[in-house]
């Protein structure tokens, strides 16, 4: 098995830290474990196990119960699309389809050249601008199957400038 | 203990406060079926939905493994709603489930046909597609197969609770969910113990020992010399396998038995248990006269063996290098015995029933053996043993009672037999330290104080002059405790004995499992009491032993005078003392 670097040990161990007093630091940890590490492979579940003294399997429970957790490094870009009910009857699936068609991909998949993510997302709150799609953030109101091809265009571009 | 006043099915009762709907019901003589609660909510998380019943003050039905009892509370188990209830989750588990009973091992033990049985689950109501499925059967030990899994967890607070290890857990969400070790590793490929309390909890076929028997049944058919030799535990339990009360001592028709299955010679483990006290107790006595690496660490049990090796790989110096019994015995057998007797090696193959799963992974350790000789080549665990012992048509229970045989190495003494309960190697060896310390025999050879059950028992003993400490745990929950405090140089110890499953051997992972719904005839309390009746068998033949010390085995002193030399001699530790790895990646 791959082991961490030793920076990476560095920062695993401090964000563990950071919950030494809680009572049930895991969802915690590993909040901030992704957003900061970007992914949480069995390497680090192991080394959170160590100073936390919760079971690697218990861990890798949590990392596969919810979606917002990662085992895998993810693209530069993350395409969140909704696929809440709104942004559903308003035909989200086929954008997100689009997606898929064009990068290759399934949800939940990274391209090769780690540009480019597709996560599904369950409602994200922006019913009234459904379909909805979020990259890092930036959200696309109202999109249509149409745009799809622009919107990965723009950050290819991005890329080549 | 405060009381509240309830009634079931309109009659009232008045039960302890506090306790579950469904430990209160089975105090007033209702069993409300259920699959994830086991033993007092040891392993309950109202996962398996069988238990639901009808109960005033909660809205909808309630799981009543977890739900519990109040003041004035009105429970219906039999409401025409919690009939229905419970037989459309059972329903449920079994359209998921794979249902070749016929071939699966556990049938006639299974509790999933049995609720399926009270709740009238019979008709496959909810076709359709299933969960994918997982067969694990990459380690020597432990079978896993997801397709008779019900997700009801109780493997998973088993390994948990007792060793704090955890290796097992649930994994995805919904429809995919599956109970394994993270990222659906096999065994053999995370941090398992392989101590096989996993597999006594299991209430289906999901999780069940590998089995070995084809392995012994091919020796045979090959025309091998197989000779058997059986731990102590195993004959504290065996009669349990064909309907004998739990605590019932079967020696003697076990030994009838063997003979009948076909085994050339039917030996006790316990003449090898007596010869790792020998070895263990010099070892300890030379540690403490030496200045070398205490406390030391008794180290029968593989499964606390593999617990050391992966976790506390920097302190294996601390554990004593005597082989576990059935392996020394069998080195003897075949490096010393087969010549005796004419056989050649290469020829002899040497079946341990064993009360232990993880014998099985242990028997495959390069280490285990000596001039090209396994020291042992087949373990059988109890449970496999009744299975062989019906499949040869035996009438276990009318078989007379014989003797094991009786050439150069029968004779056993009552130390040898309480190897088997969690204290007895402690308690063995401390009988043959006093004597080779003091040269005379202590009065009074029963140490009660590292006997019982208690997570961790402590001890002082003067051995010739000296205060000693010892410490007696088993399960890796204690072991934790205590081997934290070597790690940390805070040990008060100088010899502790640990043993991987919880109370030892008797209740090791290869014995017949314990479940009070299929034990009619026992006690109420059986599930809380059984470890305790099979301890009982154990000391009970200890007591009856005529020599009851390690070192007062007549042939054990003539295989030292003839073959062995003395205790940890060049010889002895050849054949006799193993080594640990301390480069064990914990997945790989």
């Amino acid at each position: 098995m791959a082991h961490l670097s030793e920076a990476a040990v560095k920062q695993i161990t401090e964000i563990c830290n950071r919950y030494a007093d809680e009572k049930t630091p895991l969802m915690m940890i590993l909040s901030d474990v992704q957003r900061e590490y970007g992914y949480i492979p069995l390497e680090v579940q192991e080394l959170v196990s160590e100073k936390t003294g919760i079971p690697v399997a218990e861990i890798y429970g949590v990392v596969t119960f919810y979606s917002f957790f990662s085992l895998k490094p993810k693209g530069k870009y993350v395409i969140g699309c909704c696929l809440g009910t709104a942004c559903y009857v308003k035909g989200a699936q086929q954008v997100i389809d689009k997606f898929s068609e064009i990068l290759g991909i399934k949800a939940g998949e990274t391209t090769a050249d780690g540009l480019f993510t597709i996560d599904a997302l369950r409602c994200i709150g922006a019913c009234g601008i459904a379909p909805a799609v979020s990259i890092n953030g930036k959200v696309y109101p109202k999109v249509s199957v149409n745009a799809v091809a622009g919107i990965i265009n723009e950050y290819k571009a991005k890329e080549n400038a | 203990m405060a009381k509240v006043n309830i009634k079931i099915e309109g009659i009232p009762f008045e039960v302890d406060a506090g306790l579950t709907i469904l430990e209160a019901a089975k105090q007033c003589g209702f069993e409300i079926p259920s699959l994830c609660a086991f033993n007092h909510g040891e392993c309950s998380k109202a996962s398996c939905r069988v238990c639901l019943v009808e109960a005033t003050g909660a809205r909808g039905l309630v799981a009543s493994c977890v739900y519990p009892v109040a003041e004035g509370m009105e429970i219906r188990i039999s409401s025409p709603k919690a009939v229905a209830a419970r037989r459309v989750s059972v329903e449920l588990l079994l359209s998921n489930h794979n249902r070749n009973c016929q071939e699966c091992d556990k049938n006639g033990k299974c509790e999933l046909l049995h609720v399926a049985k009270i709740t009238g689950a019979q008709e496959d109501r909810y076709v359709g597609e299933k969960t994918p499925v997982t067969v694990d059967m990459l380690t020597p030990t432990i079978k896993r197969d997801t397709s008779k899994c019900v997700l009801c967890g109780r493997c998973v607070e088993r390994c948990k609770g007792a060793h704090g290890i955890g290796i097992l857990g649930f994994e995805n969400r919904g429809f995919k969910t599956i109970v394994a070790p993270a990222e659906n590793r096999s065994f053999i490929n995370s941090p398992c113990i392989m101590c096989g309390q996993c597999i006594n909890v299991c209430p289906t076929g999901a999780l069940m020992e590998a089995s070995e028997i084809e392995k012994v049944d091919a020796a045979m058919a090959q025309g091998k010399y197989v000779v058997v030799q059986t731990a102590p535990a195993v004959r504290a339990a065996l009669g349990e396998e064909f309907g004998m009360k739990i605590g019932t001592p079967v020696t003697g028709k076990m030994v009838a038995a063997l003979r009948r299955l076909g085994f050339k010679k039917v030996f006790d483990t316990n003449f090898g248990a007596d010869l790792t006290i020998m070895e263990e107790a010099t070892e300890l006595l030379n540690r403490i006269k030496n200045g070398g690496t205490l406390p030391m660490i008794t180290s029968c049990s593989p499964g606390w063996v593999n617990y050391a090796e992966y976790y506390y790989p920097d302190q294996l110096s601390h554990l004593s290098t005597c082989k576990s019994p059935h392996e020394m015995f069998g080195a003897i057998l075949k490096n010393y015995y087969a010549a005796k007797i004419g056989v050649d090696p290469k020829d002899m193959f040497v079946v341990s029933i064993m009360p232990c799963s993880c014998k099985k992974f242990e028997k495959g350790r390069p280490e285990m053996e000596n001039n090209g000789y396994r020291d042992v080549d087949a373990v059988l665990t109890t449970r496999e043993l009744g299975k062989v012992i019906r499949r040869a048509g035996i009438m276990f229970d009318r078989l007379p009672d014989e003797d094991f045989d009786t050439d150069i190495v029968h004779d056993y003494s009552g130390a040898g037999v309480i190897f088997g309960v969690t204290g007895g190697v402690m308690e063995a060896a401390l009988r043959t330290a006093y004597f080779v310390l003091t040269g005379k025999e202590r009065e009074g050879i029963v140490f009660n104080e590292v006997r019982g059950f208690q997570n961790i028992r402590e001890a002082e003993f003067e051995l010739a002059g000296k205060k000693i400490k010892v410490a007696v745990t088993s399960a890796m929950k204690g072991a934790k405790v205590l081997l934290d405090q070597v790690r940390e140089g805070k040990s008060p110890y100088t010899f502790i004995e640990i043993m991987g499953c919880p109370g030892g051997c008797i209740n090791g992972g290869g014995q017949p499992y314990v479940r009070d719904v299929f034990l009619p005839n026992e006690d109420a309390d059986i599930m809380d009491t059984y470890m305790e009746k099979r301890a009982k068998a154990l000391y009970s033949e200890d007591e009856r032993q005529t020599v009851r010390q390690s070192h007062n085995n007549v042939q054990l002193q003539d295989l030292y005078k003839e073959y062995l030399g003395e205790p940890n001699s060049h010889l002895a530790h050849e054949l006799l003392h193993t080594h640990y790895n301390a480069n064990r990646p914990r997945f790989d």
